[in-house]
């Protein structure tokens, strides 16, 4: 179902954790769905992302894109981040089954989450960034 | 070839070599129609009946009272659609539960299209049906009540007897889907006061491709296919002679095994439940803890998804299933799950484990490790996990 490079992020995910005081992080996609995912970005002062970590609750092709994405806006600038789309991590993975896409369209919106958060704390504005998406429900309380 | 554990018995089991042996002269030697005149269809057509005789032995029915069908979905399509077409001038009311197979609920859906009016009786949160809700969605048109023996995910046993009886209050139909449960729990259909009941081949170590929906004489009901007099010309299409074979053969072995069987894997189902509980935290059993199929084991597992859990355990050589939403091919979870009133993010962390007499003490060892380190890996990676902790360690 999954190409070798799905497998291979999902097997031996890259970036997993968090980062103590980020320069920005961003939680993004609901427990509905099944998916969520949390970005957290270490920016310098120069404006590169120098760290990028996820965590992420989903399936397969959720874990591999979050991977995927937080290597491929490792090392970038936040102009260059922003053009880190779905298409792109998609297409990094040697593609997603159809019923998978919005697992990537999820990264993408995770990096624009972690990227707005970045703007707001430091007062600036990301030109190209819209306010994403961030419709994470509240977890319905529930003790097992 | 790769050695599978294989832990998914309740989407399909292996034919078994007796079964296997004793459907292979009907490919191509005693290949004759049974529905033909001469000696040699005779001999196929006795076979066929040899089956139907046996299967009928089982249900405490009567041979005539048996028609195969090609599975388990025919044979609910079949009851569902053709009992309410032929008794649609009488009402057109149809009660069932909301957990019912797709294979009940999507034929309910067509039939509410088709004019018909359905009540979806709840479950309580071990997955069986609320008694009293049932009786209250009688009315004066309800024509037919289908509920299953036994569900296919969480496992929990329905107390058919009690519906039956309700059912016969009412005059009303009652028809089982007994795919799950067919030769792994006893069902007499007297006792228990069923009109109708589907059942499958390839899930009782038969082959995949036939099935029977026994009817009550007297029962009215449409014919579904139409075509030759097979059947009594109630469900025309030539006999797949191998395959009802192969369902008396897997049927038999079933019924001598019934009780052995069930008590080995009810005993290994227990000891499986008990680790789990035990040694991994924040997972809860789905379905009832004794009314229960004894092949069944359906865990969920907080703050992590089922797909993942699923492709780490196949890695490790164990075939299992889930009810999230990424195996159900929508962005809903399972059905059951959420209406025995599991939360969205608890029902994509299930995990359905379902046995074999094969299973042993040593399969499951096996995969209990496999699980611990999984699910912790998983949770390690998780961010509900990680505001679970954070959440915790504040309140202490």
């Amino acid at each position: 179902m999954y190409s070798k490079k799905v497998m291979d992020h999902f097997s031996n995910p890259r970036n997993v954790g968090e980062i103590e005081n980020p320069s920005g992080t961003g939680t993004v996609g609901n427990a509905k769905c099944g998916d969520i995912m949390r970005m957290y970005l270490d920016i310098d002062d120069n404006g590169v992302i120098r760290e990028a970590k996820f965590k992420t609750f989903g399936c397969g092709a959720a874990i591999a894109t979050s991977s995927m994405a937080t290597e491929l806006v490792k090392g970038k600038t936040i102009q260059e981040a922003l053009k880190v789309t779905n298409k792109a991590v998609m297409e990094a993975l040697d593609g997603l089954p159809p019923a998978k896409v919005h697992c990537s369209l999820l990264a993408e919106e995770a990096i624009h989450a972690a990227l707005w958060d970045y703007a707001e704390k430091n007062n600036i504005k990301i030109e190209g960034l819209k306010k994403p998406v961030n419709d994470v429900e509240e977890s319905e309380k529930y003790d097992i | 070839m790769k050695q599978w554990i294989y832990l998914d018995n309740a989407a399909t089991t292996p034919v078994k070599h007796e079964v296997y042996e004793s459907m292979k002269p009907y490919f191509a030697e005693v290949y004759g129609n049974p529905s033909g005149f001469s000696d040699f269809s005779e001999q196929a057509k006795d076979a066929v009946e040899q089956a139907r005789k046996t299967v009928a032995g089982f249900l405490g029915a009567s041979a005539d009272e048996i028609y195969f069908t090609s599975g388990g979905t025919e044979s609910d399509n079949w009851a569902l659609k053709a009992v309410a077409f032929a008794n649609r001038k009488k009402g057109k009311h149809i009660i069932t539960s909301k957990i019912e197979h797709h294979a009940i609920l999507h034929t309910c859906g067509w039939l509410e299209k088709a004019g018909f009016d359905v009540t979806y009786v709840n479950v309580d949160e071990n997955g069986v049906i609320n008694l009293e809700e049932l009786r209250q969605a009688i009315r004066q048109d309800t024509i037919l009540i289908s509920v299953m023996s036994a569900n296919n995910e969480i496992g929990t046993i329905q107390p058919l007897k009690e519906i039956g009886a309700i059912a016969k209050e009412h005059k009303i139909l009652f028809h089982t889907d007994a795919v799950q449960a067919y030769g792994h729990i006893p069902i007499n259909v007297d006792e228990y006061g069923i009109d109708m009941l589907s059942a499958s081949g390839h899930k009782i170590n038969g082959p995949k491709g036939i099935g029977i929906l026994y009817i009550r004489k007297g029962t009215l009901i449409e014919s579904f296919m139409h075509g030759g007099e097979q059947e009594h010309g109630r469900r025309a299409g030539t006999y797949n002679t191998p395959g009802i074979v192969g369902f008396g053969k897997a049927t038999e072995i079933a019924q001598t095994l019934l009780a052995k069987r069930s008590a080995y894997e009810s005993e290994l189902r227990d000891y499986l439940i008990g680790r789990i509980l035990t040694e991994i935290p924040y997972c809860r059993l789905n379905g009832h803890r004794t009314e229960r199929l004894p092949n069944n084991v359906n865990i969920s597992f907080q703050y992590i998804e089922g797909e993942s859990m699923l492709i780490m355990l196949d890695q490790k050589g164990i075939c299992a299933s889930s009810g999230s939403a990424c195996t159900s091919g929508s962005l809903d979870p399972s059905h059951v799950l959420l209406a025995i009133g599991l939360p969205h993010e608890i029902a994509h962390g299930s995990l359905r484990i379902t046995l074999s007499e094969e299973t042993t003490k040593e399969d499951l060892d096996y995969v209990v490790e496999e699980l611990k380190k999984i699910v912790k890996r998983l949770r390690s990676m998780s961010p509900l996990y990680e505001d679970f902790i954070k959440e915790k360690t504040k309140n202490v």
